[in-house]
């Protein structure tokens, strides 16, 4: 864990308590029973914004505290602990986009409503199953946008979409125009195809032609902080278990090969967390930004996939089953490394950031 | 990010920074700029040029080789601020800290910390001079990872011991003037029976042989020991503390190993430049040999979250005011990524990267190819991959035995 200063530390206490108390894994099953497409509890995420936090990342001029990603990270690995389904990294993300590329009219719109939890927001880039951003065919004609972004998170509950065109980043807010295709995954949660057929398009102008850029370093290290709490979510919840479950006389955190496997999972999330910490860090900082955002998603991706295999292993049959957590870490964990950058995805943006 | 301080502690540091300065000016010979410590590992005889002797003298006459050491025992007695100065105004002189071996890295500290006034006072101040060379005397042929195994024995004889056995791994025994060692004094308990003590190597009965290891070089030895007398007063805290002093010391040692400068070292170049030198590259430049490309920038994503891993350990220590769980896994991790990164570049370089000797091979491929084979010692000593990962799910994650 990074050293943090005293505001930092306040924001990860409150966000543990809440997401322990107000959000464990209990109300994620409720938003799943309930089914509804945009799956999260409307209520939870109006709480989440009045305790401020989907301002983190908003100056304060616009209704925000203007703490920065480390900080936003540090709710959202809490958050991610519980698997707690909210449009807050998604929001934060594409807020990051007007902070970096709005005009002042563009910013005064839609930050504070953003920041007071008032409207959702979400960023749309990718055309197809795998994160791609130099394959965008949507244009803009007219101040019309059209085009179509496959797998938009947070689509069913967004009032406004942040939208990768050939030639930069729009604004289009839900409407006439924008038509939403629900396609369900494995993690429950809201994705959708999202379909704009000449809808009205507010292009953010500013921010020079590394906007897409910046704004994908973000959602690179704000997913990896996910990823973070969910792996550290595993492990500890794996860790416990094989401390009570016995067998053959002999609870399991005895035997030597289960007590290896897990010294390497700790060292594993060790290296994870420097890095996912550290991706943030840089992003406050304003140096290596995309570097340091690669490295983050990389490991997030690495680690995380072997921790929630791991932890079904390590479960046993139980493991298997949907009365347990475990699976649903699983099942999130896939659509995350997915997200914004598989690993061999990341790997090849690493070697061309290193020419070779 | 600005750090605020008080005035007079910048007027302070400034002062040292000066003195500092002064001192590299007058004393750091410059035709050794940029060289490297010959004498802070065990890995060579002693043949000092007068220069590296001048700039050893005058170094170790301050105490500044061993900065934060207590003062009365010839360290530089700094402050942590101080010490850190005083490091960034040698790196920008290209001066090496000439103080160094064993005696500063691992002995000191311990005997710093459960050492006797007399021998602190007769021990330490050579150490800071740099002008004696210890060895470990540990590993014997069976106490290996079970250390505490050991059964090289001290037997009592009033005023002193004598000692028969034989210890293993004992680097740079060849080059050393004494020995620091864990023995058995007591053969009714495992633990409780082990003593420190420390034996000059040149008393009669002391033999020392070089092995000679894969990668053709002998920096390890068999140090036997037929007859040997060893004073009482050469016994480090209680006869029966040694396993507790031996494994504070092994503290130390992990923590170089893991953390030191040759990590760091290995770092200079990229994997991908070498890759390109070596391999067919594309028009644009991009290593044609696709899955290799993806296998060095898959290493060196991990590679940096390891230099992360090992700055955030520092920082946590720091701030909590004790070692951070982290610390432990840091030789595990450290290691193994350093032999991964050895095999990458014997890949990389094909045969050429495999040369044993002659004028055909450059002396970075010559060295890469002793450092490959010498680095598989690294998860072996200083308390192997396995013991590690005992230590970590024991003491941090507690997964114990007794549940």
């Amino acid at each position: 864990m990074a050293v943090l200063n005293e505001e930092q530390e306040m924001l990860r206490d409150m966000a543990r308590d809440w997401a322990t108390n107000e959000s464990p894994v209990t109300e994620f099953r409720k938003v799943r029973a309930a089914g509804e497409p945009h799956a999260y509890s409307a209520a939870a995420y109006t709480t989440m914004a009045e305790m401020g936090w989907a301002g983190i990342i908003i100056p304060e001029a616009y209704g925000g505290s203007d703490f920065g990603f480390m900080s936003a990270g540090l709710v959202v690995e809490e958050l991610g602990k519980t698997l707690t389904a909210s449009p807050l990294v998604a929001t934060t993300v594409a807020a990051s986009a007007i902070v970096l590329g709005g005009s002042e009219e563009q910013k005064a719109k839609w930050l504070p409503r953003l920041a007071s939890g008032e409207a959702v927001a979400t960023l749309a880039v990718d055309e197809g199953a795998h994160h791609d951003p130099a394959a965008i065919e949507t244009s803009v004609s007219g101040g019309k946008l059209t085009g179509t972004k496959a797998f938009v998170q947070e689509a069913h509950g967004a009032d406004l979409f942040v939208v990768a065109a050939k030639d930069g980043l729009y604004l289009i807010e839900k409407g006439d125009g924008v038509s939403l295709t629900t396609r369900k995954l494995t993690d429950q949660r809201s994705h959708a195809d999202v379909a704009f057929d000449g809808a009205p398009a507010d292009k953010l102008a500013n921010g020079g032609d590394s906007l897409l850029d910046d704004v994908l370093a973000r959602a690179q290290v704000l997913t990896s902080a996910e990823m973070l709490g969910m792996a550290q979510a595993v492990f500890d919840t794996t860790l416990d278990y094989l401390k009570q479950r016995v067998q053959f006389n002999q609870v399991l955190a005895t035997f030597q090969a289960l007590q290896h496997r897990m010294a390497d999972l700790f060292a594993d999330l060790a290296q994870m967390r420097s890095a996912v910490e550290a991706g943030l860090q840089a992003v406050d900082g304003g140096f290596g930004v995309t570097r340091a955002a690669i490295i983050a998603k990389a490991e997030a991706n690495r680690v995380l996939h072997v921790i929630s295999n791991q932890g079904i292993q390590l479960h046993g049959g139980i493991g298997m089953t949907d009365e347990y957590d475990v699976g649903f870490y699983l099942k999130r964990a896939r659509v995350l490394e997915a997200a914004w950058g598989s690993s061999s995805y990341l790997r090849d943006r690493f070697a061309t950031l290193g020419s070779y | 990010m600005a750090t605020q301080l008080k005035p007079d502690v910048h007027a302070d540091e400034d002062a040292f920074r000066t003195e500092v300065q002064q001192f590299l000016a007058a004393h750091f010979p410059a035709e050794l700029k940029g060289e490297a410590n010959a004498l802070a590992g065990v890995d060579g005889p002693t043949n000092e040029t007068p220069a590296q002797t001048k700039w050893r003298e005058a170094v170790g006459e301050r105490g500044w080789g061993t900065p934060t050491w207590p003062k009365e025992y010839g360290g530089g007695g700094l402050s942590k601020a101080q010490a850190r100065i005083l490091e960034q105004e040698f790196a920008k002189a290209g001066a090496y800290n000439p103080i160094g071996g064993m005696g500063v890295m691992m002995f000191g500290p311990t005997l710093l910390e459960y050492g006797n006034e007399a021998q602190k006072q007769e021990h330490i101040p050579p150490i800071c001079r740099g002008e004696i060379r210890w060895c470990q005397g540990y590993s014997e042929p069976n106490a290996g990872s079970d250390l505490a195994n050991l059964q090289t024995f001290a037997e009592d004889k009033g005023d002193h011991y004598i000692v028969n056995g034989q210890k293993t791994w004992t680097s740079g025994g060849q080059w050393a003037d004494k020995c620091f060692a864990i023995v058995r004094t007591d053969k009714s308990d495992k633990h409780r029976g082990i003593s420190f003590m420390l034996i000059d190597m040149d008393t009669p009965g002391v033999e020392v042989r070089p092995i000679t290891m894969i990668s053709g070089t002998s920096p390890f030895c068999e140090t036997f020991f037929d007859n040997v007398k060893v004073p009482k007063e050469n016994l480090v805290g209680e006869e029966g503390q040694g396993w507790t002093i031996g494994k504070r010391l092994l503290q130390h040692e992990r923590t170089n190993i893991s953390g030191g400068g040759s990590l760091a070292r290995l770092m200079g170049q990229s994997l991908g430049e070498i890759a390109k030198k070596y391999g067919a590259t594309d028009p644009d430049g991009e290593l044609a040999d696709k899955v290799l490309r993806d296998r060095i920038a898959d290493f060196e994503i991990r590679w940096n979250s390891f230099l992360l891993t090992a700055r955030r350990a520092v920082e946590e220590s720091k701030a909590q005011g004790g070692v951070s769980e982290i610390s432990s896994v840091l030789k595990k991790v450290g290691t193994k990524l350093s032999q991964e990164r050895s095999e990458l570049l014997i890949e990389i370089r094909g045969l050429q990267g495999l040369g044993w000797e002659g004028e055909e091979f450059t002396d970075g491929e010559l060295e890469a190819v002793r450092g490959w084979l010498f680095g598989k010692a690294t998860t072996i000593y200083g308390g192997s991959t396995e013991i590690q990962n005992n230590i970590i799910a024991k003491r941090v994650l507690g997964m114990l035995d007794h549940q």
